[in-house]
C-alpha cells in the first residue's frame, strides 16, 4: 500500500470513528482561526476601504506595503508575537502566551494585510464605477465606503475565505506562540507538523487530507453561495 | 507606541481572549518546557494524566530542544522546565533563572546508521571509536544542529574523539538545525548516521533503512533533570503547582509511573531520582 | 427658500495633463427652460457638465449659483449619467438611497421612492433588484432617483446614448415630464434627433468654447456658426 493510500486510510479511520482527539483540534483549529479573521477583518476591511476611497499623501507606499505584507512569513510574524506577549516583552503580565488567545493575537496579525489588501483592491474597482454616482448624491467619504463594502460583498466573502484559508493553514506562528501543547493549544498544522516529526508520514498526511477537505468544503459552500446571489443581486 | 495605539492593541487582545475562550471553566494548570524527546516518545502522555488524575491539576507541555526550553524559561514563560543538558541546566540555575536541579530518570542515547553501515561501525560499543570512524570514512551523519540536549551531547562526543568539527566540516557532516524527529526523516531519506536519544528512535516510525548500530557505551547515559523556575526572578512563577509536580515526579510514586511507561515491551526511561 | 438659478459660469477653464479642455466658457442657466448642450465627440460637453455638478473643479473661473453655498444644496441638483450605476439592491432601496443621502427621514423616504418608481412607470419592479433590470429599465430607475430627490437642476449626460428606440422614447418622455413639473434639464447629447425632440434652448459646444447659444427653433433653421452648420449637416468636423 502507498503511502498516499495508507494516509486515505488513516484520514478515513479518524472519521469514521470521529476520533475525540481529532474532533477536538479540529475545533480548536476552526475556532481560533474564525476569530481571528473576524478581528482581522474588522482591522482590515476598514483599512482597505478607507485606502480604496480616500486619496492622501503616502496612499502609493502604503498600498506598496500592504501588498508586500501579503508575503509576510509566518513565523517571522510568531517570533514577533511570541516576542510581545513573553512575560519578558511589553505585554507579558497578560499571560496568555501558549494559549489560544495568542494563537488568534498572531493569525489575526497575519491575516490582517490580506483582508485590508484585497478589500482595497476589489473595493477601489466598484469606486471606479460607483464614484460619480456616490458623489452626485452627495455621499461623505465614510458613508460612500459603507456603501462599497455593502455593495461588495461578494467578492469580499471570496477575501475573508482567502484569509480564513491563510489563518487555518499556516503552522510556523501557532506552533511559535501556542507552544502545541496536546489538549490546550494543538492545532491542524501543529499536529501534522508533530505526526511529521515522529515519523508517521501517513498519519500526517491524512490530517493533511482533513484540512485539505475542510478548507474545500469552505470554499465550496462559499462559492455556491457567491453564485447565486450574484444571479440574484446582479 | 501612543496611547491610542495601546488601548487598540489592548481591545484586539481582549477580543481574542473572548473569541478563542474555551467553553469549560479554567483550569488549574502549569507550563513546563520540555524537550521534543520527552513529549515525542510519548512519556508525557503517560505520565500527565496520572498526574491530573491525582491533583487535578492541568500540566501544559511546551516541547522544544533543550536549548530553546531554557530560553523559554529564562523569559518567564515557563513555570519548570523538565531538559536533558546537565552542563546548561547547571548553568541555567547558577545564573539564577533555576532555583534547584534534581535529576530524575535517564536513558540513553543510540547511534542510528542505515544497514549497509559504510563507516564499519555496528556493533561496536565504543561511541568515540565509531565517531572516529564515521570521520574517517566521511560518512553522511546529520546533526541535530539546534542547541538541544542531544546536539550538546554529539558535540561532546566529537570533542571526545578529538575531531575538530570546525575543520572537519564537509558535505558528509549535515548540520540541519531541527529537532530530533525531522532530524530522523533526513537521516532516513539519506541513509545517514544520526545520534538520536532512545525513546524519540523507539517511538519513530519512518525508519526506512535505519537501525541502532552501536549502544550501551556508558558516554551514551542520558539524563534528565527539572528545575523549578525562579519566582525570585519572574514572580508570576507558579510556584506551588510548579514544586508540586517537581516533588511527585521525583517520588516514589512518579518514579513508579516513569519506570511503567514501555513501548513494545521495553521500558524508555530509567528513574533515577536521588532522595530529596 | 431661495432658488439655485440662475447658474452663471464665469470664464469656464478646465485642463488635464496641460491640455485645455474647457477654455474660457461664460454662460448663465436660467430657471424653466430645456438646454441641451450640443456638439461633437470631444467637444468637452461631458467635462463642461461635472464643472456645473461639481463633479470637478475648474482650473480657472467659478461656477456661481444664486443662492451661495450651493454645494451643500447637491440635492437640489441631481445628474443622471450615460451609464446608469446601480448598488446591489432593490430599485426601491436605489432611490431610497439617494433620499438617504439627501437627508430625508426614513418613513418619508419609503412613499417618496414608491412614488417616484410610479411616476417613472417601474412600480411592478420596485422589489426587483437593480442590477439585473435591464439598461432601458436602469436608465429609467436612475431617473427616477434624480427625480425623487426634487432637484431644481437636473443634468444629463447621454442619458440615452445606450439605449434601443424604445426606451429612448420613454426616457424622453420622462425627461419632458420632469422639466414640464418645474425642473430646470440640463441635458448633453451629440444625437440631434434628441436635442431637436426636448431642446428649449442649444449651446453648442466645439473645442471647449461656447460656439453659439440660441433658442432651439432659430438654432436648427439657421445656425450662425460654420462649424454648427456642418454639424447639423451631419458632416464630421
Amino acid at each position: 500500500m502507498g503511502a498516499g493510500a495508507q494516509a486515505l486510510t488513516h484520514a478515513a479511520e479518524l472519521l469514521v470513528t470521529l476520533d475525540p482527539g481529532l474532533v477536538q483540534i479540529v475545533s480548536l483549529s476552526l475556532r481560533v482561526s474564525f476569530a481571528a479573521v473576524v478581528i482581522a477583518t474588522l482591522a482590515g476591511l476598514p483599512l482597505g476601504a478607507t485606502i480604496a476611497v480616500a486619496r492622501f499623501p503616502g496612499r502609493q507606499v502604503l498600498i506598496v506595503i500592504l501588498n508586500a505584507l501579503l508575503g509576510l512569513p509566518s513565523v517571522v510574524v510568531g517570533l514577533a508575537v511570541y516576542l510581545l506577549l513573553s512575560r519578558a516583552g511589553p505585554l507579558g503580565s497578560m499571560g496568555i502566551l501558549f494559549t489560544p488567545s495568542a494563537m488568534v493575537f498572531a493569525q489575526a496579525i497575519l491575516v490582517a494585510p490580506i483582508i485590508a489588501a484585497l478589500s482595497r483592491q476589489s473595493i477601489e474597482d466598484a469606486w471606479r464605477e460607483y464614484e460619480e454616482q456616490l458623489r452626485s448624491l452627495g455621499a461623505a467619504p465614510v458613508q460612500a465606503g459603507l456603501t462599497l463594502v455593502w455593495d461588495c460583498r461578494f467578492s469580499l466573502l471570496t477575501t475573508v475565505l482567502a484569509g480564513f484559508g491563510r489563518a487555518v493553514a499556516e503552522v510556523g506562528a501557532v506552533m511559535i506562540v501556542g507552544g502545541n501543547i496536546d489538549g490546550v493549544t494543538r492545532v491542524m498544522t501543529t499536529a501534522i507538523a508533530l505526526e511529521t516529526s515522529m515519523g508517521d508520514l501517513p498519519l500526517a498526511l491524512g490530517l493533511g487530507f482533513i484540512l485539505l477537505s475542510l478548507v474545500l468544503a469552505l470554499n465550496a459552500a462559499a462559492q455556491v453561495i457567491k453564485e447565486a446571489a450574484q444571479h440574484r443581486y446582479g | 507606541m501612543n496611547a491610542v495605539r495601546r488601548l487598540l492593541l489592548a481591545a484586539l487582545l481582549a477580543a481574542a481572549h473572548f473569541a478563542a475562550l474555551p467553553a469549560g471553566a479554567q483550569q488549574k494548570f502549569i507550563t513546563v518546557a520540555s524537550t521534543t524527546s520527552t513529549e515525542q516518545s510519548g512519556l508525557f502522555g503517560h505520565l500527565l494524566p496520572i498526574y491530573a488524575k491525582k491533583t487535578g491539576v492541568q500540566v501544559r507541555v511546551v516541547a522544544l530542544g533543550t536549548g530553546q526550553a531554557l530560553d523559554v524559561a529564562r523569559r518567564g514563560d515557563a513555570d519548570v522546565v523538565f531538559v536533558h543538558d546537565k552542563p546548561a541546566e547547571e548553568k541555567f540555575v547558577a545564573e539564577g533563572f533555576g532555583v534547584a536541579r534534581r535529576e530524575v530518570m535517564y536513558n540513553d542515547f543510540v547511534l542510528i546508521g542505515p544497514k549497509s553501515d559504510p563507516a564499519q561501525v555496528a556493533g561496536g560499543k565504543d561511541i568515540v571509536v565509531a565517531f572516529g570512524k564515521i570521520r574517517a570514512a566521511q560518512a553522511p551523519i546529520v546533526s541535530r544542529g539546534d542547541r538541544s540536549g542531544t546536539h550538546s551531547a554529539e558535540l561532546r562526543l566529537w570533542k571526545m574523539a578529538g575531531i575538530g568539527l570546525a575543520a572537519a566540516r564537509g558535505p558528509w557532516y549535515r548540520d540541519t538545525g531541527s529537532g530530533m524527529g525531522p532530524a530522523l526523516n533526513t537521516a532516513s531519506s539519506m541513509n545517514a548516521y544520526i545520534l538520536a536519544d532512545r525513546g524519540t528512535w523507539l517511538s519513530f516510525k519512518n525508519r526506512g533503512e535505519l537501525t541502532i548500530v552501536v549502544e550501551g557505551d556508558q558516554r551514551l547515559f542520558n539524563q534528565y533533570g527539572v528545575i523549578l523556575v525562579n519566582p525570585a526572578k519572574h514572580p508570576h512563577v507558579k510556584k506551588e503547582l510548579g514544586q508540586a509536580f517537581i516533588d511527585w515526579i521525583v517520588s516514589d510514586e512518579g518514579q513508579r509511573a516513569i519506570a511503567g511507561y514501555k513501548i513494545g515491551g521495553e521500558q524508555l526511561f530509567f528513574p533515577n531520582a536521588k532522595r530529596g | 427658500m431661495q432658488t439655485l438659478l440662475p447658474l452663471r459660469l464665469e470664464d469656464l477653464c478646465f485642463e488635464a495633463r496641460g491640455r485645455g479642455i474647457i477654455q474660457g466658457i461664460s454662460l448663465e442657466f436660467e430657471a424653466g427652460s430645456r438646454t441641451v448642450i450640443l456638439g461633437p465627440n470631444g467637444a468637452g460637453k461631458s467635462v463642461l457638465l461635472r464643472l456645473c455638478h461639481g463633479l470637478l473643479a475648474p482650473t480657472s473661473g467659478r461656477v456661481v449659483w444664486n443662492r451661495s453655498g450651493a454645494a451643500n444644496g447637491r440635492h437640489r441638483q441631481a445628474m443622471v449619467f450615460q451609464r446608469p450605476v446601480m448598488l446591489r439592491r432593490s430599485a426601491l432601496a436605489n432611490i431610497a438611497y439617494g433620499l438617504k443621502l439627501a437627508g430625508v427621514g426614513r418613513s418619508e423616504r419609503q412613499a417618496r421612492a414608491q412614488r417616484a418608481l410610479e411616476e417613472l412607470g417601474l412600480a411592478q419592479l420596485a422589489g426587483r433588484f437593480a442590477r439585473v433590470l435591464s439598461g432601458g429599465e436602469q436608465q429609467r430607475l436612475a431617473l427616477a432617483r434624480a427625480w425623487a430627490l426634487e432637484p431644481e437642476v437636473l443634468f444629463l449626460d447621454e442619458p440615452t446614448a445606450n439605449l434601443d428606440p424604445a426606451a429612448t422614447r420613454e426616457i424622453e418622455a420622462a425627461i419632458s415630464r420632469i422639466g414640464a413639473a418645474g425642473t430646470k434639464i440640463i441635458m448633453v447629447t451629440h444625437d440631434l434627433g434628441a436635442a431637436k425632440r426636448l431642446a428649449d434652448d442649444i449651446v453648442f459646444l466645439h473645442e471647449g468654447r461656447v460656439l453659439e447659444r440660441a433658442g432651439a427653433t432659430r438654432f436648427f433653421k439657421g445656425p450662425a456658426s460654420r462649424e454648427a452648420a456642418a454639424f447639423l449637416q451631419g458632416e464630421l468636423i
